[in-house]
């Protein structure tokens, strides 16, 4: 198997290189770094498990059928302890286990030293949307990435545990709340796989929500897009960066598609976890506490950076507060959006 | 044994020797002679009604949300709904089904018979435990008309203690089943310390004993950090106090750290009782002593003891330093060890047996290809750079199902087919007891393995709507439920109806050698009428049981001569 029989002589890479891709069809797409690197231990557990899997069920059925007795046979005196064979079947899992944790040591410890000229994104969490903030302020509800170069995620919640989790970079980190947690990977373009029609000379990977955070845990998806190389990237970030360029109300559309809006408030009039805000505007609201209030400015303003002050009958104190995380120019862009919204 | 006549009881004409007429079943009547009763073996019995009723309500939960994710929109539920749903179902399996399990239903009848022993240490304890968990179970359901709970069965913080769902009554409950759990491990412990009889060294003793003791040491020791972690989050929620819950100050995480500190030593006293009762089944079914008995022995304690090192596995991805996560990682490889020792040895038991297929040994056989399976993917898991892709997705679900629910359950329902005889007096269909475990394990398997492939490839779990690749994985994990519910059915319909038209038992039909196949089937009031004979070595010999067909059991050739178990009884009646 795998060569076992050298690894004294070379104890490390050799067993791992045999398998240096996903040798078991059970892993998605390699698209970082390292991928390949947790795919070779995978594909090494993998491969130990079938033997042993085997070497258990076909013992089990082979002894099944050549010692199926029937009531009355008589009882056979066969030995029933036997000190040499039972240390060598406990010594060698013993030794085999050691080596697995021996080749993951060394892959995790790969995953968890990031290299120093590494590109920082700034990540928050918030139930049920992910905001990725660039060194340049700017704040977008999809990862944007390029390949080939180290990436790291400073990670923060504003209010429950959540974990992202890309499946085809194999990395994953809770985020948790009154702390941040790091992460780091360099996404790979990956030949053979389709170009995100969003974005051009972009690919998209999934990035999911793994830490149960409540109602729409299974929609706090967001995409990675990988863009072919750095240039593509810091094009693309100039251009979307430049919300002053654009009209009032469509830099606040723009804001309420990447700034967690759209999770909970529809614009097409069906009441999601928080009201609509087809017809908002305008509309006399009423409360929780048996008021009304009349949706303007000021009630934009306050539900946006306080949101427990004023409850809408038939709906959850849930929301978020964006106090620090929306600035003033950024609201009046929201409010000139809530207006077009008849 | 000479005759035909002396192998038929005297008292009624229809009933083997070794059937008792007159039994701790029928020794007193009416309701409250049941729930005040001081009896182990009723206090079993009634154990184990309870956890295969809240068995069904958790299986009904199960099918519920299996058949929700028949596709990847809403089906006949919502995402909340969803969300309380798998919930209940873990908590309800949990808390209430595994946990208990074999050890206060299976455990709580054996135990004292096994030793020889009219019961167990303190008789009364064992009450409270079970009244106990009978509140506990009915104020933790009690939850569904309160607004139910969405936390998931582990209470992660700061999520249980900001939703608005009912988690005090829960977490209470947790509370207070926490305690029936003490207490019987407790009483098992001092039993076994204590009641020995005569002549049994610990190295005499069934390995059941050695198992459930293993079992009490970690129930004991583990229970009351959940029930103080439980505590603290109820001081949480009510007085907003700031321990795990950042916004008060407190610290999540730290949360998980006792949580699991409990939590990963409890699946140990899910898996320890369930290799205790394969340990019985293996050599029973192969009529040849078990294959290193000693190593088995030793093996449950080492579980028991390195099952509180490990339980930082759970938090790889949770902001634990490296370090701590490899010494973690290198920690819970050495579970793996001694759990690999009791397969090889179960298997080198079959080896020159003369192995009988009677219901109980197909159980014994799912329960090594499920274990295998549970146990391998295990390593997966353990290790470092694989845990971090697979954590948190449908990998871990299918792991801890083959482990929890595979092993454990089903070592629980192959448990509860090989004592039936014993405790209720009847013989139960073989053929349709074997079609059943049959069914029920082709159902988990086709349940269980699509979730591996689908959580390798990184489908999350707690999900309530998915990505469409998943869908075939999810249809085929369906239909496995609805599998394995037909084999429970058939399994509870064959269990139930011996009890009407089932041939009565003889006091020992499998042929075992440990102590409580000596006295009748059902056992008499106060377990033996007269003195067990105590094994001098270990229990798993087989040369003084003779199989007798017209008995449909086996006879004890030391008792020639001398009346066999229930004959004495029979004639004074």
């Amino acid at each position: 198997m795998i060569g076992l029989g050298t690894i004294g002589a070379n104890l490390g890479s050799l067993p791992l290189a045999l398998l240096d891709t996903d040798t078991t069809g059970m892993m998605p797409t390699q698209a970082s770094s390292f991928a390949h690197n947790i795919d070779s231990v995978f594909g090494f557990i993998w491969w130990l498990c079938w033997f042993f899997f085997v070497l258990i069920i076909g013992g089990m059925v082979y002894l099944g059928v050549r010692f199926k007795g029937k009531p009355g046979d008589p009882v056979e005196h066969s030995p029933h302890h036997n000190m040499m064979l039972e240390l060598t079947w406990s010594g060698i899992p013993l030794l085999l286990v050691v080596m697995i944790f021996w080749f993951t040591y060394q892959d995790y410890i790969k995953l968890r030293n990031e290299p120093l000229n590494s590109y920082e994104i700034g990540v928050t969490a918030q139930k049920w949307s992910w905001s990725f903030q660039y060194p340049n302020g700017w704040i977008s509800d999809q990862l944007h990435v390029p390949a080939g170069q180290p990436i790291r995620l400073v990670m923060t919640s504003t209010d429950v545990i959540h974990s992202l989790f890309v499946p085809n970079f194999r990395i994953k980190q809770d985020v948790i709340p009154g702390r941040y947690t790091k992460l780091w990977f360099e996404a790979r373009w990956v030949e053979d796989y389709e170009e995100a029609k969003e974005f051009p000379s972009t690919q998209r990977h999934t990035l999911f929500c793994t830490e149960y955070c409540g109602t729409k845990h299974s929609d706090m998806l967001a995409g990675v897009f990988v863009h072919k190389d750095r240039a593509g990237f810091d094009s693309w970030l100039a251009d979307v960066s430049d919300l002053g360029k654009l009209p009032p109300e469509k830099a606040g559309e723009i804001l309420y598609n990447n700034r967690g809006c759209v999770q909970c408030h529809s614009i097409d009039g069906k009441a999601g976890t928080g009201p609509t805000f087809k017809g908002l505007w305008g509309h006399e609201a009423k409360l929780k506490d048996g008021g009304t209030v009349l949706v303007d400015e000021n009630y934009v303003r306050e539900s946006v950076l306080d949101p427990q002050a004023k409850i809408v009958e038939g709906f959850q104190p849930v929301m978020p507060t964006y106090q620090g995380r929306l600035k003033d120019a950024e609201i009046g862009y929201l409010i000139a959006y809530l207006k077009t919204l008849k | 044994m000479a005759s035909t006549g002396m192998r038929v009881g005297s008292g009624a004409t229809d009933a083997p020797v070794g059937y008792a007429e007159n039994n701790f079943l029928n020794h007193t009547k009416g309701f409250a002679s049941w729930i005040w009763t001081l009896d182990h073996k009723r206090i079993g019995v009634m154990y184990m009604w309870s956890i295969i009723l809240f068995f069904f309500a958790g299986g009904l939960f199960a099918t519920m949300l299996r058949t929700e994710l028949w596709t990847p929109k809403d089906d006949i539920v919502g995402p909340d709904l969803y969300n309380q749903l798998f919930t209940y179902h873990g908590a309800v399996m949990v808390f209430l089904v595994i946990l208990p399990g074999i050890p206060a239903a299976l455990a709580n009848f054996v135990l004292p018979i096994m030793l020889g022993a009219k019961d167990v240490a303190f008789p009364k304890l064992n009450l409270a435990s079970y009244w106990l968990f009978v509140v506990g179970a009915l104020l933790a359901l009690s939850s569904l008309v309160q607004g139910g709970l969405d936390t998931g069965w582990t209470f992660y913080t700061p999520y249980s203690t900001s939703t608005n769902t009912a988690v005090v009554p829960v977490v209470t409950a947790a509370f207070i089943l926490g305690f029936a759990n003490i207490f019987t491990g407790l009483n098992f412990i001092v039993t076994i310390h204590k009641l020995r009889p005569p002549g049994m060294g610990w190295f005499n003793m069934p390995l059941f004993l050695w198992g459930i003791y293993a079992t009490g040491i970690i129930q004991v020791l583990a229970t009351p950090v959940l029930g103080i972690t439980l505590l603290l989050l109820i001081i949480e929620r009510v007085f907003h106090v700031g321990i795990f819950d950042p916004a008060l100050g407190g610290d999540p995480v730290l949360f998980q750290h006792f949580f699991w500190f409990y939590s990963h030593p409890a699946v140990y006293i899910m898996i320890l009782p369930a290799m205790a009762v394969i340990s019985e089944m293996v050599p029973t079914f192969s009529r040849k002593p078990i294959f290193g008995y000693r190593f088995i022995a030793y093996s449950s304690i080492a579980i028991a003891l390195f099952g509180f090192l490990v339980w930082g596995h759970h938090m790889f991805v949770a902001g634990q330093s490296a370090l701590m996560n490899m010494i973690m990682s290198a920690l819970t490889y050495s579970v793996s060890i001694p759990s690999a020792v009791k397969v090889f040895n179960w298997l080198a038991t079959m080896w020159k047996g003369s192995i009988q297929y009677r219901t109980p040994m197909i159980w014994v056989l799912g329960f090594i290809w499920i274990f295998a399976i549970g146990g391998l993917t295990g390593l997966f898991l353990g290790s470092l750079g694989t845990d971090v892709h697979l954590h948190e997705t449908y990998f871990v679900v299918a792991h801890f199902h083959y482990t929890m629910m595979g092993s454990t359950f089903l070592a629980f329902f192959g448990g509860v087919f090989y004592w039936w005889p014993k405790m209720f007096g009847r013989m139960y269909d073989e053929k349709w007891g074997t079609i059943g475990a049959l069914i029920v394990n082709i159902g988990f398997n086709a349940t269980f393995i699509p979730q591996f492939i689908m959580g390798s490839h990184g489908s999350p779990r707690r999900y309530a709507h998915y990505l469409p690749e998943y869908q075939p994985f999810h249809q085929a994990s369906t239909v496995g439920t609805y599998i394995m519910l037909v084999g429970f059915i058939i399994c509870g319909w064959v269990l139930i109806s011996s009890l009407y038209r089932g041939r009565k038992a003889p006091a020992n039909p499998w042929g075992a050698s440990t102590l409580e196949w000596q006295c009748t089937s059902p056992p008499p009031y106060n377990n033996f009428d007269e003195p067990p004979i105590v094994p001098e070595d270990e229990p798993y010999h087989y040369d003084h049981l003779e199989w007798d067909p017209e008995l449909g059991g086996y006879i004890d050739k030391r008792r020639e001569g001398s009346p066999a178990p229930g004959a004495a009884v029979e004639a004074a009646h």
